[in-house]
């Protein structure tokens, strides 16, 4: 069989999986429909949670980012596990004994106020709307690649998946999906990069042939690490491993961008609403520490298919008259996704990163997505790995999909307009909410808005600067007032919105003219600061707030039962 | 479900737990992960420059350690909790 039938079959068997668990899992409670009836075991929770996280971005795009950042890729591999720690020490079993079902409850009760219920519905709906479109894009990007349809048709056919599952199923249905979707991702991650490494270094576990020598080719007795340092010397690019250099990016940029995307993990919405759905506060702890394991795995495989790809693609292309290139290269090249552009009329390919000069463009993405064809791989394995980035794709935008659902149904219309509203009618909004969302995302996914790479820095960003203060002053502080936390958010969240307009989308100018030296996607640390600042120092002159307040956050701060 | 005083010990005792493995975090992912790259560079583990090798690699796998341990010391913490209610 071919890629185009191998993938027609895995895909649709994945697809008929997901339908069918959806089915077995509808809901007609709306704690069913907002956090699975919190009796999700551990286990399951950690590894729906994988699926959550590990979007489009991470399957896809991460792996081929690093490959061309080198040592800096560790802000992205860093940030987006270090925040799990945050997330399990100062959040996720305070929020699990608090006992509701979503984020901006929280943020509303605990700051007694409307205005903080709707100044949180507000950032968790443009945070995730923001996160959506990219994974709806991202399905876009696997149809039409490996099933040669137009991306129009790829987006219409994911959008009709996450419609069926998310309104029928609820969290419950997301969750057990999520769960057969983190299955397949990983090991459609694992079994390319296991058969590269085994190649490449004679290793079979990625992470040890990350540290090898190489067995074959002009690197071969080298370590694998050592060889790209050459290549790039030879290049004359800075050092694979080397830290801080010229042409790197700064410490104090790294450590902000770190720290923003860690603090942006633990304030997203669709991340933390998944703590909500085990029974009890020390389940929450367990779950965070299956999530992250789950994560892990494939955290640290990416860096390994990062330097495995580094050294394939400069090897197989550099300096290779373009008759001779490799099949898959013609292959993708009918994508755009890679492009050879004889600059200087040799014939030849040469590999270079000065946009004037270069001869290749190349897209991120095709590291991960073009990696089985560069390692000859069979037809059945580019098919698993289509289906990975899809499973990736479409758990990511249901979390998403859920959290726009329930903050407009469970904290809008029902908290501030209808709070006579029965439970049946409350899920009836909450499905509505969830098919509407997902047409609009759809929507999103087709005609993307230009500023989409920006959009991300806006996500972790906005989440470090309004929610992260917030949620964790809550817990940790019986002092923090409506005041405080209201002007806190609303300052973070200008501060930071403001900084990456101006040098995202105005273009106020490059590095050189950065405040402190950090770029827009580390703004966030600043925001963040700025807010607890101003949080804490609103409280101090303002009335502490009401006693029940203080004794829910006693209450909350109790051992679980 | 513990008395006053008992649930002053455990949060006490709970905010200790946080500050020593927040600070194990900040070294781990900030220290060894960046500030410190350049110079465990200079060390070699197999093929990995050892800076590179925790910014890559060797943070991760303690973040994973560090959940774990809390959420076992915090079984062991309320386990002791709920015995001292129960004898008090």
């Amino acid at each position: 069989m071919d890629i185009q039938g191998w993938t027609y079959a895995i895909v649709g068997a994945t697809f008929a999986l997901y339908i069918g668990i959806a089915f077995w899992s509808r809901v007609h409670t709306t704690s069913d429909f907002y956090v699975a009836g919190q009796g999700v075991p551990a286990l399951a929770n950690g590894m729906a949670t994988g699926a959550d996280w590990m979007s489009a971005a991470s399957f896809i795009s991460m792996a081929g980012l690093i490959s061309f950042m080198g040592f800096d890729g560790a802000i992205y591999l860093l940030g987006w596990t270090g925040g799990y720690v945050l997330l399990a020490l100062l959040l996720a079993p305070y929020l699990r004994k608090f006992g509701k079902f979503t984020v901006p409850e929280f943020v509303g009760d605990r700051y007694y106020s409307q205005t903080a219920r709707i100044v949180a519905v507000v950032c968790a709906i443009f945070i995730s709307f923001t996160y959506v479109a990219g994974q709806m894009r991202g399905v876009g990007v696997v149809f039409s690649r490996f099933l040669e349809v137009d991306i129009e048709t790829g987006v219409a056919i994911g959008v009709g998946m996450v419609f069926v599952y998310a309104t029928l199923g609820g969290m419950r249905g997301i969750t057990y999906t999520q769960v057969a979707q983190y299955c397949v991702l990983i090991v459609a991650y694992l079994i390319p990069a296991v058969a590269i490494s085994s190649k490449m270094t004679g290793h079979p576990i990625p992470q040890l042939g990350f540290g090898a020598t190489v067995v074959e080719g002009p690197q071969a007795g080298a370590f694998l690490l050592e060889a790209i340092d050459q290549i790039h010397r030879d290049l004359g690019l800075p050092e694979y491993t080397g830290a801080f250099v010229a042409g790197k990016r700064s410490m104090i940029d790294m450590l902000a961008v770190t720290l923003a995307l860690m603090v942006g993990t633990a304030g997203l919405p669709h991340v933390i609403i998944r703590f909500y759905t085990v029974r009890t506060a020390r389940l929450a702890r367990w779950s965070a520490f299956w999530a992250l394991t789950f994560i892990a795995i494939l955290y640290t495989t990416a860096p390994a298919v990062a330097a495995f790809a580094r050294v394939n693609l400069i090897q197989t292309l550099h300096e290779r008259p373009y008759a001779e290139a490799p099949e898959w290269f013609t292959n993708w090249e009918a994508t755009g996704l890679i492009a050879f552009n004889d600059r200087n009329g040799d014939g030849r390919i040469q590999y270079g990163e000065d946009p004037a000069t270069r001869e290749l463009e190349i897209d991120r993405d095709i590291m991960v997505l073009a990696n089985p064809e560069i390692a000859r791989l069979p037809a059945w394995v580019v098919a698993l790995v289509a289906a990975g980035g899809l499973a990736a794709a479409l758990s990511t935008a249901a979390g998403l999909l859920l959290v726009i659902s329930s903050s407009i149904s469970h904290d809008l219309v029902k908290s501030v307009f209808r709070q006579d509203m029965s439970e049946k009618r409350e899920l009836l909004v909450a499905r509505v909410a969830a098919g509407g969302a997902v047409l609009v995302a759809g929507y999103f996914g087709i005609h993307p808005p230009d500023y989409v790479a920006a959009t991300v820095a806006f996500a972790f960003g906005l989440a470090a600067a309004s929610f992260f203060p917030a949620l964790v002053l809550g817990v940790f502080s019986k002092r923090v007032t409506s005041e405080g936390a209201i002007a806190g958010m609303t300052l973070g969240i200008g501060f930071t919105a403001a900084y990456i307009i101006a040098f995202k989308i105005l273009g106020w100018g490059g590095p050189e003219d950065w405040w402190f030296g950090i770029s827009p996607e580390g703004i966030g640390t600043v925001g963040m600061l700025l807010n607890f600042a101003v949080t804490l120092t609103v409280s101090r002159f303002t009335p502490p707030p009401p006693l029940e307040v203080q004794q829910m956050v006693e209450r909350i701060r109790l051992p679980s039962d | 479900m513990p008395r006053d005083s008992n649930a002053k010990a455990y949060w006490r005792a709970n905010l200790r737990i946080l500050m020593l493995l927040l600070t194990v975090w900040a070294l781990a992912g900030f220290g060894l992960g960046i500030v410190a790259v350049p110079w465990l560079n200079e060390f070699h583990v197999a093929g990995f420059p050892l800076g590179f090798w925790f910014a890559q690699q060797g943070s991760i796998v303690i973040f994973v350690v560090l959940i774990f341990v809390y959420a076992l010391w915090m079984d062991r913490l309320e386990r002791r909790m709920a015995k001292d209610a129960g004898e008090a």
